[in-house]
């Protein structure tokens, strides 16, 4: 089996393909950093989603 | 089976086009100012949180310069200084750059806010909308104060570094707003002393359009006399001190002494030699601006290491 060949509009395309790549790894090495960072400053762990949060739960009376 | 390649267009924009939409030379102020208001703050903030935080500054900056783009093509294509650019150059689509502009908008504003805070975040997106709407839609081709109003989308930068770190504005930000919100009127009106001819052709009201360019430059002089005690003042906030102080005075005493020189200068003479002075008061503007916020940095570096403001 061969690859095709590529095709005229990818090498046309390349630096704009490569770019957006570059800059979509970018942000997410961003945003995990900053994750991190948050996380091990204290803030906040929890988010809006659809499993109990802990701040919510009522405490059960002893 | 028909040729699809046939109706493509070969025109195709690369990557550091659409870079070019962000303008990349205002954005290096931005970064700049933005990293200073940030840096002097008097709270302390994570450097990552820092990094990320004027980066999306800077994106904010840039979406504001795409959507400029995108309204001014007509212009720009009838101007020399910016004809190059990637609409008019025919390698961007206008309405390309105003989703690319409203998209990165729209990211910058929430991600500055997920990584600092949402004042921040408010005041970027009054920054995005002012210089869009206030200065490139409504002002620009109104009237000839347009870039003494606009002047305050290229101030808020430092505001919003200051608010990165201390989710508020204070009188030392909005000293470092007016310094740059005062110096954009006699950059501007330096650069269109010896542009003229390219604002005239695109009819833009700029005031040497209007009111002739004697009169500019009686406006530099008043406006950069106004400037002075702006930028001398800040030193006596809680950033400032001598460091500050002695820079801001030199610069200070430098920019009127070429304020005034512009205003002294006969029309013939700065035709005769290609308006010299004009260029060189503009790139002095630049290095002005450019130095005071370096001063503010190293006074800042001093009052961190715990010396006296005024020694």
């Amino acid at each position: 089996m061969s690859f095709r060949p590529l095709h005229e509009l990818h090498v046309r395309r390349l630096s704009r393909n490569v770019g957006l790549g570059l800059v979509l790894v970018g942000f997410v090495g961003l945003v995990f950093g900053l994750t991190i960072v948050k996380v091990s400053n204290g803030s906040k762990l929890e988010a809006y989603d659809h499993s109990p949060r802990p701040s919510l739960i009522v405490e059960e009376k002893k | 089976m028909s040729d699809v390649t046939q109706s493509v267009d070969f025109n195709d924009a690369q990557f550091s086009d659409y870079f070019a939409l962000l303008k990349p030379r205002v954005m290096s102020l931005v970064v700049f100012t933005a990293a200073v208001g940030l840096f002097v703050a008097p709270v302390y903030t994570h450097p990552f949180i820092g990094f990320a935080s004027i980066l999306f500054i800077a994106l904010g900056g840039g979406a504001s310069g795409a959507l400029n783009m995108w309204y001014d093509q007509d212009i720009d294509g009838v101007m020399k200084r910016t004809k190059s650019r990637p609409i008019p150059a025919g390698k961007i689509k206008g309405g390309e750059a105003l989703s690319f502009g409203v998209w990165l908008s729209c990211i910058s504003v929430i991600m500055l806010g997920l990584s600092s805070n949402f004042f921040a975040a408010g005041i970027l997106a009054f920054t995005i909308f002012f210089y869009a709407v206030i200065y490139t839609i409504w002002l620009k081709r109104l009237t000839p104060q347009n870039i003494v109003v606009g002047g305050a989308a290229g101030a808020f930068p430092p505001m919003i570094g200051w608010a990165v770190a201390t989710g508020s504005v204070s009188i030392e930000s909005f000293m470092m707003f007016l310094l740059i919100f005062m110096w954009t009127p006699p950059h501007f009106w330096a650069l269109a002393l010896f542009m003229n001819d390219d604002y005239t052709k695109a009819g833009v009201p700029m005031l040497t359009v209007t009111h002739g360019k004697s009169k500019t430059r009686k406006h530099i002089l008043i406006y950069s006399i106004i400037l002075a005690p702006v930028a001398v003042g800040l030193s006596f906030t809680s950033i400032g001190g001598m460091i500050y102080f002695l820079a801001a005075l030199m610069l200070n005493i430098r920019f009127l002494y070429g304020a005034w020189g512009l205003y002294r200068r006969k029309e013939s003479a700065a035709e005769q030699d290609h308006y010299l002075s004009e260029r060189r008061y503009f790139k002095e503007s630049l290095i002005y601006l450019f130095l005071h916020f370096v001063a503010l940095a190293l006074q800042s570096v001093w009052l961190k290491i715990g010396m006296e403001a005024w020694l």
